[in-house]
């Protein structure tokens, strides 16, 4: 498993006996890390949502993201495609980078961001549209130049969606089953041709067999991008993913907010068999959360 | 059933088995005043209408259509008369399907625009919901405010030389457009409110821009409210006798306008003033000028709902 052999990539996320023990990264020169953060905090108004996060995402590779609910992966989540900026008092403080360039702060071009960084949501919400006009439109909208039939059905094929839909490609994607239209919506984030791809519970609205498809298309995926999941199934993160991190509610905070924070970020098999930190242990064997 | 479960419950059955028809019942009652009282009101007017001669009895269904059909035939043919026999509303017709024409021009692009800053792109906060409040209250002004507004606005342009319009059919345009854009505005806000924002998120997370995610989706998915508000707001304006009175619709004209800056009536303005003849004659008259208005608006509802229909097929 690919896990095993990456490194454990954290540094400390917060001052913590548990955490300090991590190896910190070692730079590599074919960078292996796709997206970073350096003391990011997110706050919502007034009240802190995410406290100090470090996290460096592997290329390549599936990273979870798991914990309660409340605890901010979500918001984490939204962090590395900007969509966090359409909320009106979302605040950010911190490092993030993509490629090794920062995508935070107000000088950076978030449209062109969201193109490279594609993301999937918890509902499926294909646009009211045709399957291929589904498909076609970020296309068009990104200037895309080349043979749309082509790409239409490339992505489709990517998606493990073509044979389902060639013949009725220009029928509303909303006739579909849930967990085909949720296909559907990966296919047109895939029609950009994105580097990662960030999932927010995509499975969470979708029957056992339909979740089973999506699971098998990402481990297909992740050869040519960077798959980020937030999942509140744990079952999942440890079927699909090969680096988990856990995020879990700051015990510090007095004031009654909810306030994520980065707790452990290990392989996966190493962090459902081994954990390290003990509030990962109690929430994978379902003390808390 | 024990006696502790008895005590803390009053169920009144009976009670509420009878309270969900009477509540129905209620209900039906209010939707019967509104259809028989538009039901009377249209037979009074087709009654009014075929009350000249010659006259027919009233169930011989097929020869009082044909008397409809000559009156309509010759009510839109004629002009303007003193003789209730040739009295038309050519010239009104004419006057009313400009204004259509050039409100809707004027005010659909406006009111959309609108709309549509103060929802997409206006922040929410203060200023927006002082915006908001104002446009609201302003759908409640009488419509014969606006024609005042337009008299000093239009017509006279505060007096300045060379701005003001007189009472030209432009003038009377920009009245009714004024008029109907605070519906129009509000109306376009409430559909693009609609709009799920799941669906301009799916957007913008794949690199669109936000006019790109509202041209693209948020106001297609809009159009068929927007439509409403539109066709509610052109309703109105074609209806209206006020303002127009007001900037200066000609009591009597004889001479359909050629272009915006002639002077103009209107068929609202000519069956008020066909109402007013004392000679009892006229009454016929009038109300074959109100069939024609109503003709004229539910064709536009009709036109509207195919619109709608088609928009809603093509997506």
């Amino acid at each position: 498993m690919n896990a095993s052999e990456s490194r454990v990539q954290q540094a400390p996320p917060v001052p913590d006996a548990e955490a300090a023990d991590l190896a910190p990264p070692t730079p590599r020169p074919d960078d292996p890390t796709v997206l970073q953060t350096r003391g990011l905090h997110i706050w919502y108004g007034r009240s802190l949502a995410l406290k100090h996060i470090d996290i460096d995402i592997p290329r390549h590779k599936i990273t979870a993201m798991i914990g309660p609910s409340g605890c901010g992966k979500s918001t984490l989540l939204r962090c590395f495609n900007r969509m966090n900026d359409l909320i009106a008092e979302a605040r950010m403080e911190g490092e993030i980078r993509f490629d090794g360039e920062s995508i935070a702060g107000p000088k950076v071009d978030a449209v062109a961001l969201r193109r490279r960084i594609g993301m999937v949501f918890q509902k499926p919400n294909p646009f009211p549209k045709s399957i291929y006009n589904n498909i076609a439109w970020g296309a068009r909208i990104n200037g895309y130049r080349g043979d749309m039939d082509d790409l239409v059905e490339r992505s489709l094929r990517r998606a493990a969606l073509w044979d389902e839909v060639k013949n009725k490609i220009h029928r509303s994607g909303l006739e579909l089953s849930g967990g085909q239209q949720q296909r559907l919506c990966i296919a047109r984030t895939l029609a950009v041709e994105p580097e990662v791809i960030l999932m927010d519970e995509p499975c969470s609205a979708l029957d056992p067999i339909s979740t089973a498809r999506v699971e098998d298309l990402m481990d297909d995926l992740k050869d040519d991008y960077t798959i980020v999941i937030v999942t509140h199934n744990m079952q999942q993160a440890r079927r699909v993913s090969d680096m988990t991190a856990c995020l879990m509610p700051d015990e510090a905070a007095t004031d009654g907010q909810r306030t994520g924070v980065l707790v452990e970020f290990s392989p996966t098999d190493l962090l459902f068999t081994n954990p390290k930190d003990k509030r990962t242990e109690a929430y994978i064997t379902g003390r808390i959360g | 059933m024990s006696d502790a479960a008895a005590d803390s419950f009053r169920p009144h059955r009976r009670m509420r088995r009878w309270l969900g028809p009477v509540f129905g019942a209620a209900c039906f009652v209010a939707t019967l005043t509104g259809v028989v009282v538009l039901t009377v009101l249209m037979g009074a007017i087709l009654a009014a209408a075929l009350s000249g001669p010659p006259h027919s009895p009233w169930h011989d269904l097929g020869a009082n259509l044909r008397e409809l059909s000559a009156l309509l035939g010759r009510l839109l043919a004629n002009r303007q008369s003193s003789d209730p026999a040739v009295a038309g509303y050519h010239v009104g017709v004419i006057g009313s399907l400009w204004l259509l024409g050039l409100v809707a021009a004027i005010g659909i692009p406006v009111g959309i625009g609108a709309g549509v800053f103060l929802e997409e792109y206006l922040p929410a906060g203060r200023i927006r919901r002082i915006i908001q409040t104002n446009i609201a209250n302003l759908a409640g002004v009488p419509s014969i405010v606006y024609g005042i507004l337009g008299l000093a606005l239009f017509v006279r342009a505060f007096g300045v030389r060379g701005l003001a319009l007189g009472p030209s059919l432009l003038a009377g345009v920009l009245t009714l457009g004024l008029l109907i854009l605070p519906t129009i505005v509000i109306t376009t806000q409430e559909a693009l409110r609609t709009v799920p924002s799941s669906l301009r998120q799916a957007a913008l997370a794949l690199g669109a821009t936000r006019w790109q995610v509202i041209s693209g989706h948020v106001l297609p998915a809009a159009l068929p409210g927007i439509m409403t508000g539109t066709i509610l707001g052109l309703s109105r304006a074609v209806g209206e006798t006020a303002p127009l009175l007001m900037v200066g619709a000609a009591g009597s004209l004889l001479r359909a306008p050629r272009g915006p800056l002639d002077r103009y009536t209107a068929l609202p303005v000519e069956i008020y003033n066909y109402a007013k003849e004392p000679n009892r004659d006229f009454q016929a008259v009038a109300a074959g000028g109100i069939l024609i208005l109503v003709v004229l608006l539910l064709s536009m509802n009709a036109v509207a709902i195919l619109i709608r229909n088609r928009f809603r097929r093509a997506r």
